[in-house]
């Protein structure tokens, strides 16, 4: 047997009053993976999120963490949401230095230390000293991501990310992550209802289904890396960005 | 990256108006009192005024003094206790149901029942100033505060949740960061309110003040002083206003920048 995933759900199930948001979902992400959730919006995607990051319990399910049950102290996740939530009153070096500092545990120099090294790695260097409101919001999308992966946590939750993107930036962003992941390969864990950013991002992508099911579909994207443009000129990315379009859409009346 | 004009550059352009219109105001009073309709000495012309404050001026500036100490004292006062509640009304629910209808039930006890009562209790010294200055700037500043540490945008809170961070420490990096625009709107409101307030508690009883020099004067029917002293106030509390201005462009440059940027 290979070594247990990184992370398992399994069975995870909850309700807001009387609304069934996830019945029955499981899934697991190995580590090193990049794996992918498409679904309608509302399909329960952020509540899993939720889950997983401990805002939110579940009524029923298990997460398990390396093959052991999540334990109440474990923190192991690095949450992005959707809207950069970056401070106004920071700096981009002290908003990803905060990461590094609440999450991380480091101290203030170290933090700095830390959100330098990061910002340099992502090509952000020139953009330290600036206020989050002087940047683009593509910019500001990768700025976010350095303040997730300061927080030195094990996987990355990434909640739509380029969702509020325009078509242009969102494609150069997604092929930035590409690069930087085939560099770094964190385990992620990517929210998304754009397929063709499942395809060009993903090891495996899971096809949620409408509320409240779990898991419609799951699929591996097999797709040679490091990848570019060129990959979705394959017959297979066309292929496979098809039959996750039916899967998607599958289930929906209309 | 875009280039950001600082408002400095802006602000002698910005003071033409609001000078204009003071003028032409002036000028209005100054020739209604000339023509008489309500004799000279029930509204005496702006420019006596001025000239009668001129010659008081000795006088008029030792009362001045005192209410600038009361003033600054009570709103230092004000804006300590200010705080400390607010981070209670923050921290806890409870405390926010039950406080909160008091404290704007005490806003509806009128200056005029306040003053003579804070001098009752306090005696006649500068304690009394500053407790009905701190009492009346209070409520604004608690209200500012609150309402921006409720501004505070909710992913922040949730990722700050999810790194692990304690009320403390969100409390510290995102409420109350949130939180200061609002507390600057609430202190300017406060302000406006603090020299009115030092000047009744002096009416109230006092052995010197703007509110005193404002009773003599218009004890032995000097209308001229009394509005010379009513000058004087006047120009103190917008000396005071724009002086949170200064203090907030010092504080949180940011905030006046990403509005003008819109982001």
């Amino acid at each position: 047997m290979t070594a247990p995933p990184a992370i398992g759900v399994d069975g995870l199930a909850k309700s807001f009053g009387p609304l069934p948001v996830l019945d029955g979902l499981s899934l697991h992400v190995d580590r090193g993976e990049f794996v992918s959730i498409l679904g309608p919006s509302g399909c329960g995607k952020s509540t899993l999120f939720s889950i997983l990051t401990g805002i939110e319990s579940a009524d029923a399910g298990a997460l398990l963490l390396d093959g052991r049950p999540l334990a109440a102290t474990d923190r192991p996740f690095a949450w992005m949401p959707q809207r950069d939530v970056l401070f106004p009153w920071r700096t981009v070096e002290q908003n990803v230095a905060l990461g590094a500092e609440i999450a991380g545990g480091l101290g203030r120099g170290a933090a700095r230390e830390r959100a330098r090294e990061l910002l340099a790695g992502f090509g952000l260097d020139a953009f330290r000293a600036m206020r989050p409101y002087q940047l683009s919001g593509g910019m500001r999308q990768r700025v976010a991501l350095a303040r997730t992966v300061a927080q030195g946590r094990d996987i990355l939750l990434l909640d739509e990310p380029f969702g509020a993107l325009d078509a242009l930036t969102r494609t150069e962003l997604q092929l930035w992550l590409e690069r930087i992941w085939e560099r770094e390969r964190w385990t992620v864990l990517l929210i998304t209802h754009d397929v063709r950013e499942a395809v060009l991002l993903s090891d495996r992508v899971y096809v949620m289904a409408p509320r409240p099911q779990g898991i419609a579909l799951e699929r591996g994207i097999p797709l040679p890396r490091p990848r570019t443009l060129d990959s979705l000129r394959a017959a297979e990315a066309a292929e496979l960005e098809h039959e996750l379009l039916v899967a998607l859409h599958a289930g929906r009346t209309a | 990256m875009r280039a950001t004009t600082t408002d400095h550059l802006r602000a002698p352009g910005r003071l033409i108006p609001p000078l204009a219109l003071l003028v032409l105001l002036g000028a209005v009073w100054e020739l209604y009192a000339r023509s008489g309709a309500l004799g000279r000495d029930v509204l005496p012309p702006l420019s006596r005024v001025i000239t009668a404050g001129w010659d008081d001026r000795a006088s008029l500036w030792q009362n001045t003094l005192p209410t600038v100490g009361e003033v600054l004292i009570g709103f230092a006062v004000s804006l300590a206790f200010a705080f400390a509640v607010s981070v209670v009304l923050d921290a806890s629910g409870l405390a926010r149901r039950s406080l909160m209808p008091v404290l704007i039930g005490s806003q509806t006890v009128p200056l005029v029942v306040l003053a003579p009562l804070v001098v009752i209790w306090f005696g006649f010294g500068f304690t009394p100033k500053i407790i009905l200055v701190a009492l009346v700037t209070f409520f604004p500043i608690v209200v500012g505060l609150v309402d921006g540490y409720a501004s505070s945008e909710r992913d922040a809170i949730t990722l700050m949740r999810t790194m692990g961070a304690s009320w403390p420490s969100i409390f510290l990096h995102v409420r109350l960061p949130s939180a200061l625009p609002g507390f600057f709107t609430g202190l300017r409101i406060a302000i406006t309110y603090a020299v009115v307030a030092a000047i009744f508690a002096e009416y109230a009883g006092a052995e010197s003040g703007l509110g005193v020099y404002i009773q003599g004067a218009s004890n032995s029917f000097r209308t001229d002083l009394v509005l010379a002293a009513v000058l004087v106030s006047a120009i103190l509390t917008l000396a005071l206003y724009a002086a949170t201005f200064l203090v907030q462009r010092l504080v949180i440059p940011w905030y006046a920048e990403s509005r003008r940027i819109g982001a």
